[in-house]
């Protein structure tokens, strides 16, 4: 009776994000609502805190949003199998429109007016990765510590060749370094006060 | 078999230092893909445009495209399953044993110092693809002859275009992809028909 109910779950958990998954354009945040509609308001498999608490984290770990999400909400509800489930059904539509898609784009791509179209595409495509950094910019803290890194960090990925994983980990390092040097001079200003 | 193991290996790095999601895995993509020779930035860009026009996640969609294209159907399992494991053995272990890991004070602090190095990074691929579409893919190999003939007019023209309609109309992502569709056919498609070679 139990396994069965379990077996149900996993099963369920596959067909939600197999729809979540076919229906999400523009990735990440644009899943938050279609997961939110499924598991609380639907199922009320996870409750609206768990919701905030994933995104949170999901947010704070690597990889795409999606995964991140679809993994942690199917282990919430039925252990490793539903994280199994979820995160199959999340990725299984993107990989088998691409998979149809990539044996057309070459031929398609020799068509003269579909390289016309790309031609302006690409355009369009730069304006749409300056909008996400206006728009990562915007939601970021502003202080002149992060606005030099911001700088720092572009003058050296775009005019050298080290590896952004590089500047990944380091700039991780400067975080909790300037966290504990403000955790520091907390600390000994207490002291200054009360000595 | 090396080859695959070879995909395997460069999108399980991608997935594991990936934060922030979609834009900010290209400049490791740009990276990996281009010195590998999997991808020129034209064509990346190009991508870029069908991977926003399609469902799914960014990095489930480039991973599984360019495993296809370099090694076929079981090129593009493996090089997803790469693109997915790390979040998904990440994910499992903070569910299972760190609950609450990222309100450690040094960890968020660190984890939102990430984020303004993400914003540097995906800046930066933002300006190597425009120099590419608007100065040509050739140029960082120095070349000959007049620079100016090499800059794609049109293309920036359209590009202005492109942020008014984006910034300033807040068009929805697939409508301007289409929108730049309809102005490359008008002008570049036009250009060509009156002969003037742009």
């Amino acid at each position: 009776m139990n396994t069965h109910w379990k077996l149900r779950q996993i099963v369920e958990l596959l067909l939600v994000f197999l729809k979540i998954g076919a229906f999400t354009f523009g990735g990440g945040y644009a899943m938050i609502p279609l997961i939110h509609r499924e598991m609380v308001e639907n199922k009320s498999w996870i409750t609206d805190e768990e919701i905030m608490d994933i995104i949170a984290i999901a947010e704070s770990t690597p990889g795409p949003l999606a995964v991140n999400s679809a993994t942690f909400v199917g282990f919430r509800v039925a252990g490793f199998w539903g994280a199994v489930a979820a995160t199959a059904g999340v990725v299984l539509p993107a990989f088998v429109i691409i998979c149809i898609l990539s044996l057309f784009i070459v031929q398609f791509k020799s068509f003269k007016l579909v390289s016309y179209a790309f031609e302006g595409i690409r355009a369009g495509v730069i304006v749409l990765i300056a909008g996400a950094v206006v728009k990562l910019a915007k939601a970021n803290r502003h202080d002149a510590l992060y606005l030099a890194l911001m700088a720092l960090v572009f003058v050296i990925a775009t005019f050298t060749g080290i590896s952004a994983i590089w500047l990944l980990i380091t700039g991780f390092g400067i975080g909790v370094l300037v966290k504990a040097a403000s955790v520091w001079r907390a600390k000994r200003g207490g002291e200054d006060t009360e000595g | 078999m090396m080859q695959l193991l070879i995909l395997f290996a460069t999108f399980f790095k991608i997935g594991l230092f990936t934060f922030g999601g979609g834009y900010a895995m290209i400049p490791l993509i740009d990276h990996e893909v281009s010195s590998r020779g999997w991808m020129s930035v034209t064509e990346l860009t190009d991508f870029i445009a069908i991977s926003e026009s399609t469902p799914g996640p960014f990095a489930v969609n480039i991973s599984t495209f360019i495993g296809m294209k370099t090694a076929g159907l079981l090129g593009a399992v493996v090089s997803t399953l790469g693109v997915v494991l790390p979040s998904f053995i990440i994910i499992l272990l903070v569910a299972r044993f760190f609950g609450n890991f990222q309100k450690n004070r040094y960890i968020s602090s660190g984890i939102s110092a990430m984020r303004v190095v993400v914003i540097g990074l995906i800046a930066s691929a933002a300006y190597s693809l425009a120099a590419t579409v608007f100065l040509g893919e050739h140029l960082t190999g120095g070349q000959s002859g007049s620079m100016l003939s090499q800059v794609n007019f049109a293309g920036l023209l359209i590009c202005v275009a492109a942020g008014f309609l984006y910034f300033k109309k807040k068009l929805h992502p697939i409508a301007l992809i289409g929108a730049c569709a309809a102005l490359g056919v008008v002008v570049f498609g036009g250009a060509d028909l009156l002969g003037w070679g742009i």
